[in-house]
């Protein structure tokens, strides 16, 4: 609560930058506009004008900066247009009933988040599967460990376009399936090393005392060592649903996808609609917080009801 | 069916070998931790060789690991062409210039608590943002060539090195800073002798992080466009035109620039906090 005030005035002073740059971004096309209405613009012509200063034309044109704030396809939206669009694509299709018709994002949305949600499941499972094959055998974590480094300094996007052109071979219909490996592969890495760190956090001394104990192997791993391991483990998945979301959309933007955030950002660029990407981006900056914050209260459940403090 | 036998074999064989090496007496040895996993990997390799000679799979589906190769040799120049506009001039030159407008900006930053307060929560929130969706609007603005390619590096690297230089900043204690008061040193002296050097093991986990995005930023960039060259040019294009063994051939280059990239950095981060616990030996 302490941080909530500087928080709330740095989001102010950036959305007031942007507003600011809303501006020169803007100003070019503005001019064009203004010119074909049929008003003064200073130098006229829009060649003459890319030979200008931006700040020049800016003072020579001070009467038709305003226009740059409601262009139809803006270099830059301002934060009123970004947020009406968002508006218009998700809260009015839901007060018209049509909150799931293919114009709407919560649509896209919905179709990002059980790829994100597969894709999640998926790579956590991988991930402590792993891990406790790395805690275990000694094998495991010689020959394992090396290459899950590795595989996260690959660069996924290039892979990408190969999952799902293998997946669609191998007779999956669909791009679930594909956005889904994708999601996985970025978001097994957070979990599997927060798991090996949580699995082998117990002391000796807490692990002789289950020997004294005459604790079989399973019931120190049940008892002591996947117990410990929780916190760990809720902290690579806030990590780690914020990879998958990422993985998701990374899914979706390479490969002509057409629904989905990421295809909506897409389209938004091949027909050249700004709006459509910004509320597709911030759509996603949305979904991202909300899964995050919703495992940021599973945490404190259930570490609360563990006795560990969150 | 003699492939496919002759990979089950090997797998087994290497499966046997990569056991006794780790539970054997050497398993300490320098040698053996390096050969395990390249016994591991080159295993996977034979597989993926031995399925695909012994289901004959369609080079266009996927292609055996020795026709990627060949693909490599023989088209080493357009690799280097691929290479030097996405990774030298597109990615690396953002990460530069990104990392040091994140390095600024946290030493700003840091001045005023206020700030500190207000922009760490926002940073690490936008760190785990989808960034890469900027970049068709990047490509828009900043035209096809490398300098859109470099801006979404920018904008993806910055907020993670921001953070973690951010954080390392406060690391150090109010022990420690009052020793350098006791010492009557300045802001900038306390900054360059205790609290850089505190911070630079987050500021190197940033810069980890940031390779990896680096690579991604600049690929997926040339997705929405770019000159006719380029890795992520050449992929897209590749999976149009069937010419799959040239997009696996990218692929390896891409997965060796990348941890090659992230080794460099590795080995500087060795090289620069040698006094730090977590290096020294």
């Amino acid at each position: 609560m302490r941080s909530f005030v500087p928080v709330l005035t740095v989001l102010l002073v950036l959305l007031g930058l942007w507003w600011a740059a809303v501006a020169p971004m803007n100003l070019r096309t503005a001019l064009d506009v203004a010119e074909r209405a049929g008003e003064t613009v200073e130098p006229e012509g829009s060649v003459a004008r890319r030979e200008a200063g931006t700040l020049r034309l800016m003072l020579d044109n001070s009467q038709h900066v305003a226009t740059g704030y409601s262009l139809d396809r803006p270099r830059l939206p301002t934060p009123a247009q970004v947020g009406a669009e968002l508006w218009k694509t998700t809260g009015s299709m839901i007060q018209r009933g049509r909150a799931f018709s293919k114009r709407s994002l919560i649509y896209h949305s919905w179709i990002t988040l059980q790829s994100t949600l597969w894709g999640f499941f998926l790579g956590t499972s991988l991930g402590i599967i792993g891990a406790v094959a790395i805690v275990y055998s000694r094998v495991a974590e010689m020959s394992l460990l090396p290459w899950a480094i590795i595989s996260q300094t690959i660069p996924i996007v290039a892979l990408a376009p190969m999952i799902i052109v293998l997946s669609n071979q191998v007779g999956i219909e669909g791009r679930g399936v594909p956005k889904a490996i994708i999601s996985a592969y970025l978001c097994y890495f957070p979990v599997l090393v927060s798991m090996v760190k949580g699995l082998r956090s117990p002391q000796t001394a807490e692990l002789d005392l289950l020997k004294t104990y005459n604790a079989s192997g399973w019931q120190s791993f049940a008892k002591l060592r996947l117990p410990a391991s929780v916190p760990y483990l809720f902290v690579a998945l806030k990590v780690g649903i914020a990879a998958a979301l990422v993985g998701a959309i990374v899914g979706e933007l390479p490969t002509g996808a057409i629904s989905g955030l990421g295809a909506r950002i897409l389209i938004g660029d091949q027909f050249g609609t700004p709006l459509a990407i910004w509320s597709a981006l911030f759509a996603a900056a949305i979904l991202a917080g909300v899964l995050v914050t919703l495992l940021d209260i599973l945490q404190r459940l259930v570490l609360g009801r563990m006795g560990l403090r969150a | 069916m003699i492939w496919l036998g002759g990979a089950i074999v090997f797998w087994i064989v290497a499966w046997w070998l990569n056991t006794r090496l780790a539970n054997g007496r050497f398993a300490d040895h320098r040698a053996v931790r390096i050969a395990i996993p390249v016994i591991f990997g080159f295993t996977l390799l034979v597989l993926w060789e031995g399925l695909v000679r012994g289901f004959n799979v369609s080079p266009v589906i996927l292609p055996a690991p020795s026709v990627v190769a060949q693909t490599i040799a023989t088209s080493l120049p357009t690799l280097w062409v691929d290479f030097n506009q996405t990774v030298i001039k597109g990615a690396l030159r953002g990460f530069v210039i990104g990392g040091l407008a994140a390095f600024i900006c946290a030493i700003a930053i840091d001045r005023s608590s206020f700030l500190t307060r207000g922009l760490l929560p926002i940073g690490n929130f936008v760190a785990a943002l989808p960034i890469v969706g900027t970049a068709p609007i990047l490509v828009n603005w900043f035209g096809f060539d490398w300098h859109s390619k470099a801006a979404v590096v920018v904008v993806m690297v910055f907020f993670p090195i921001l953070v973690n230089t951010v954080q390392g900043l406060r690391e150090t204690n109010t022990m420690q800073r009052d020793l350098m008061r006791t010492y009557a040193a300045g802001y900038v002296q306390t900054l360059l002798k205790l609290r850089l050097p505190a911070a630079l093991p987050f500021i190197f986990n940033g810069l980890k992080i940031a390779t990896t995005l680096a690579l991604i930023g600049a690929i997926v960039a040339e997705y929405f466009g770019s000159p006719t060259r380029g890795m992520g040019f050449r992929i897209s294009t590749g999976v149009g035109s069937l010419s799959i063994d040239m997009v696996w051939a990218q692929i390896a280059v891409a997965a060796l620039a990348g941890s090659g990239f992230y080794g460099l950095v590795t080995l500087l981060e060795k090289w620069v906090t040698f006094w730090h616990p977590s290096q020294r030996r």
